[in-house]
């Protein structure tokens, strides 16, 4: 009992922070609908300005202290919510969803390149006395920093209560959470209720930033999203609702994840991985099990009637332009193909080649998000699956490496489908979170095996070779990236077009609809979801041939989040979009890397905010750029033929051209 | 007596202190047209949410073809040849008209899959354009397939509706107030569409309607139902001049 203590109480603090989290997750969830990945880059924020006034500029604590936290935090709040999200009220949850997910990507970014750099600030100044005091009670030790977490908690549950219970602010906020409509119609302002639940939010993970960074030792992004993982199972336990249950969770979670530590062995290379993992563990667990989250309650009945997405530019296409195409497109090809071929020197051809691969990849997007409308978090784990079956199969196993990609991107659908079988019975918002979680997880406990991506080293993946032809010289293994995007993309063309598309575009439309009419709709996602992972693991693959080794860490959770916000900023309907974001995620960097060191990142910066735009036009800039110059090239066209007729004194109008594009 | 086509045995449901439906029994022959109709709150809703399986009984049974329809998931009682229409109408957005039409063929059929898909096989055949066709001309949509759904007028829509459940040949049609929004003369198209399809292809329709004019239209049998348990049944004009019926439509309630 005495050990069992003596491993508890370091757990507290974290619990509680966890605790603080989860609750400000809650309260913007219930209030404004969103559901808010960026909470952690929001406490990120806080914990860089304390660190930079009382660390650096050595102002006193007590004051860096409140400008961090009842400065700073409320006012990022407010930012983010008259903002961004107040425009996004009646967006569908997808939506939200993505705005945050650029905010996650974004916002840290923009701190490192403001002023605080990208290394991690190791021993950020505590919170509590300085030199910290050491309390021992028999065999219980407790520093004053984990004494001033306890206490920071403490007050602010005992401030959240008496907020709710005593005051009228508190109970419109509680009113918010059950329905904002019906405030409405008491006739009170249930947007400046969200507002303030934002404020509010916000000052919490201000106060958890703060507190947490000297719990680390160290202020650096990745702890923010692991603290975020936790708060998010806590958040679940509490049904997204209850607060109590909500803290109760995250204390659980803290004070759990330290006094299972006594239990495993040490040493043990998947027993490294597991204790970090135990909050993506648990929360895993908690989407697949826990009752009452099967039917995902909707917090604004219009959310689950997002308008449709506007048609393909495609089908705006009249005739005369799509006879030019028909000229342009093989032209642009062959000349993209002799450049790239007989002009590039070599380091620009890995270039190009690399922005093809991406393309593949990204084209997985095109089918998870833009065919069947889900959020997935882990495409870049598929990939991950997919590179890393190729490499240990070609390296290891003597498998001749074609075949080995074709069973690397088998065993990513294989993935694919074992991850979207449980999750798509939640749907949306819990599918979203539970790649998420799936994706943290396989980073610590799959990847760093010796049998898969072999830790840091890594494993070589040696480059294709079919009877006589050896692609191991650039141009032939960039002419090899090419045929298999070209492959790729042409399936993806196709099943939009046909059967599976179409099932998805009903599904998509009304999904019990498409039930009325015999269509299974978790069967049609999964098939989705396996196409998805199949093309990602291809990709992966191809570009572990193209580095000649790969790692887990080539396919961690953080690329998953910035090739979505990258891929949505683009377009995640169409293969052009796929095509941008894939030359977009090669080419950028190589400028931007002209820029002083810290700007380095700024490319984070220019997708995690350019994913917000998703709410405008989820067709993505590049699809949008392409309807709006068709509609002036139609439009002027028009014109021209008006006023070509106006001058014969005909009165025939040229309007049929367009409707007859439309339903062609 | 043959069994019937559907068939609903004892069905009650407890809301509560609220019994909504209290032993509830109705049928349905092969190619009969049954309507159910009754004031508001008598349970319409809730017996028709039972026999989709939204709600599940808390007594009794349904059953359709003698199946057992307490445990199948929706997609499932739709291939067993149950089609219906919604009274808020749930169209696919962003699809055309004819789309519509050719995503239910294609799962009536269950033609076509992703590796199909793959290699462009996925485009829809002639035979499956003809029988949309057809299907948009007996419903009177004709000519509008290219029509994206966004476009449509609410009577149109619900007849874009009647064609997809048609196109999958269902058995029965589930039809929850149809009328509910339209004008008169959208009214009486969308009977004269429905009397047509149930006397030419033979196809049984239950009926849940306010208007008492479309149900004189379209069923020739009926169930009155009032406060959760039926009140009257039999044939249309029979049971509309039973007195009971008369006192609680004109919301006396029942003596």
């Amino acid at each position: 009992m005495t050990s069992l203590l003596n491993y508890a109480i370091p757990g507290l603090p974290f619990g509680c922070i966890y605790a603080l989290v989860a609750v400000g997750l809650v309260l913007t969830y219930r209030s404004s609908g969103v559901f808010n990945l960026a909470f952690g880059a929001q406490a990120y924020i806080s914990a860089a300005v304390f660190y930079d006034t009382a660390g650096t500029h050595h102002w006193p604590t007590w004051v860096a202290f409140v400008f961090s936290v009842l400065v700073v935090g409320p006012l990022v709040g407010l930012i983010l919510d008259r903002a961004i999200f107040r425009y996004l009220r009646t967006a569908s949850a997808t939506v939200k969803l993505i705005a945050a997910t650029g905010l996650l990507v974004g916002i840290p970014a923009l701190i490192q390149a403001l002023w605080f750099g990208t290394k991690s600030k190791l021993r950020p100044p505590a919170v509590g006395p300085n030199p910290e005091h050491f309390y021992k009670w028999h065999s219980y030790g407790i520093d004053s920093n984990q004494v001033a977490v306890v206490i920071a908690t403490i007050l602010v549950v005992v401030g959240l209560g008496f907020l709710f219970r005593s005051t009228a602010f508190g109970l419109r906020m509680r009113a918010v959470v059950e329905s904002p409509r019906l405030l409405q119609l008491q006739g009170i302002n249930a947007e400046r209720v969200a507002t303030s639940a934002w404020v509010l939010s916000s000052v919490l993970a201000a106060l958890a930033g703060v507190l947490l960074a000297p719990l680390y030792a160290r202020v650096d992004t990745t702890n923010f999203t692991v603290l975020m993982v936790a708060a998010i199972a806590a958040a679940v336990l509490g049904g997204l609702r209850s607060l109590p249950l909500t803290l109760l969770g995250g204390i659980i979670l803290g004070v759990g994840q330290e006094v299972l530590t006594k239990y495993l062995p040490l040493g043990n290379v998947l027993v490294k991985g597991f204790r970090p993992s135990v909050p993506f563990i648990l929360l895993m667990a908690l989407l697949l099990f826990r009752p009452g989250l099967r039917k995902p309650d909707v917090a604004d009945p219009l959310a689950g009637v997002s308008p449709p997405p506007p048609p393909l530019a495609a089908s705006l296409r009249d005739e005369r332009l799509e006879r030019l195409n028909r000229v342009m497109f093989p032209t642009f090809v062959v000349a993209f193909l002799a450049v790239s071929l007989f002009v590039l020197p070599s380091y620009w051809l890995f270039l190009v080649t690399q922005g093809i691969i991406m393309s593949v990849i990204f084209l997985s997007y095109t089918v998870v998000m833009g065919m069947a409308g889900q959020v997935s978090l882990c495409q870049a784990t598929f990939a991950g699956f997919g590179a890393l079956t190729t490499a240990q199969l070609a390296t290891n196993h003597g498998v001749p490496v074609l075949l080995a990609m074709v069973v690397g991107a088998a065993v990513a659908a294989l993935v694919g489908i074992v991850v979207a079988l449980p999750a798509l019975r939640l749907g949306g918002l819990y599918l979203a979170l539970a790649t998420f979680a799936f994706a943290l997880m396989v980073d610590n406990l799959v990847f760093p095996q010796t049998w898969a991506g072999n830790g840091q080293s890594g494993v070589a993946v040696p480059r294709p070779q079919l009877g006589p032809i050896d692609f191991t010289a650039n141009r032939a293994f960039f002419l090899l990236a090419m045929a298999i995007f070209a492959v790729c993309a042409l399936v993806v063309v196709f099943v939009r077009r046909g059967t599976t598309g179409q099932r998805l575009a009903a599904i998509r439309g009304s999904q019990v609809a498409a039930e009325t009419v015999g269509i299974d709709p978790r069967r049609a996602k999964i098939v989705a979801f396996a196409l998805s992972a199949a093309i990602a693991g291809l990709g992966g693959a191809l570009l572990g041939s193209l580095q000649g080794t790969v790692s887990g860490d080539n396919f961690n959770y953080s690329y998953s989040l910035f090739w979505l916000v990258l891929v949505v900023t683009t377009g995640v309907r169409t293969v052009e979009g796929a095509v941008n974001a894939g030359m977009a995620l090669v080419f950028v960097p190589e400028f931007l890397h002209h820029l002083p060191g810290r700007w380095a990142n700024l490319e984070y910066v220019l997708f995690g905010f350019g994913a917000i735009n998703y709410a405008k036009h989820p067709e993505g800039a590049v699809e949008y750029g392409k309807r709006r110059s068709i509609e002036r090239v139609v439009g002027w066209r028009r014109r021209r033929e008006l006023r070509a007729t106006s001058e014969l004194g005909s009165e025939r109008m040229p309007d049929e051209d367009e409707r007859a594009g439309v339903s062609a | 007596m043959t069994p019937a086509l559907l068939e609903a045995t004892g069905v009650s449901k407890r809301f509560g202190g609220v019994l909504a439906l209290d032993d509830v029994s109705i049928d349905v022959g092969e190619a009969e047209a049954v309507g159910l109709v009754g004031p508001n709150g008598a349970g319409k809703t809730t017996f028709f949410n039972c026999l989709l399986g939204l709600l599940r009984p808390d007594a009794g049974r349904v059953t359709f073809k003698g199946h057992d329809l307490a445990r199948m998931s929706i997609h499932r009682r739709a291939r067993l040849g149950i089609g219906r229409t919604f009274q808020r109408v749930e169209l696919f957005g962003g699809l055309t008209v004819g789309d519509h039409l050719l995503i239910a063929e294609r799962a009536r059929t269950s033609r076509g899959g992703l590796l199909a898909d793959m290699v462009g096989g996925g485009r829809p055949t002639d035979e499956e354009r003809h029988r949309a066709a057809a299907i948009l001309e007996l419903v009177g949509l004709g000519g509008m397939a290219g029509v994206p759904v966004e476009a449509l007028s609410l009577g149109h829509a619900r007849l874009l509706e009647l064609g997809r459940a048609l196109i999958t040949d269902p058995d029965l049609l589930l039809l929850d107030e149809p009328s509910s929004g339209l004008d008169r003369v959208e009214a009486l198209a969308l009977a004269a569409v429905l009397r047509s399809t149930q006397q030419e292809r033979h196809t049984a329709v239950l009926l849940v309607e306010h208007d008492l004019e479309m149900v004189r239209r379209v069923v020739s049998r009926l169930f009155v139902l009032d406060f959760g348990s039926v009140l009257a049944s039999g044939p249309v004009e029979e049971v509309l001049g039973d007195d009971r019926v008369r006192h609680a439509y004109l919301g006396r309630g029942v003596a």
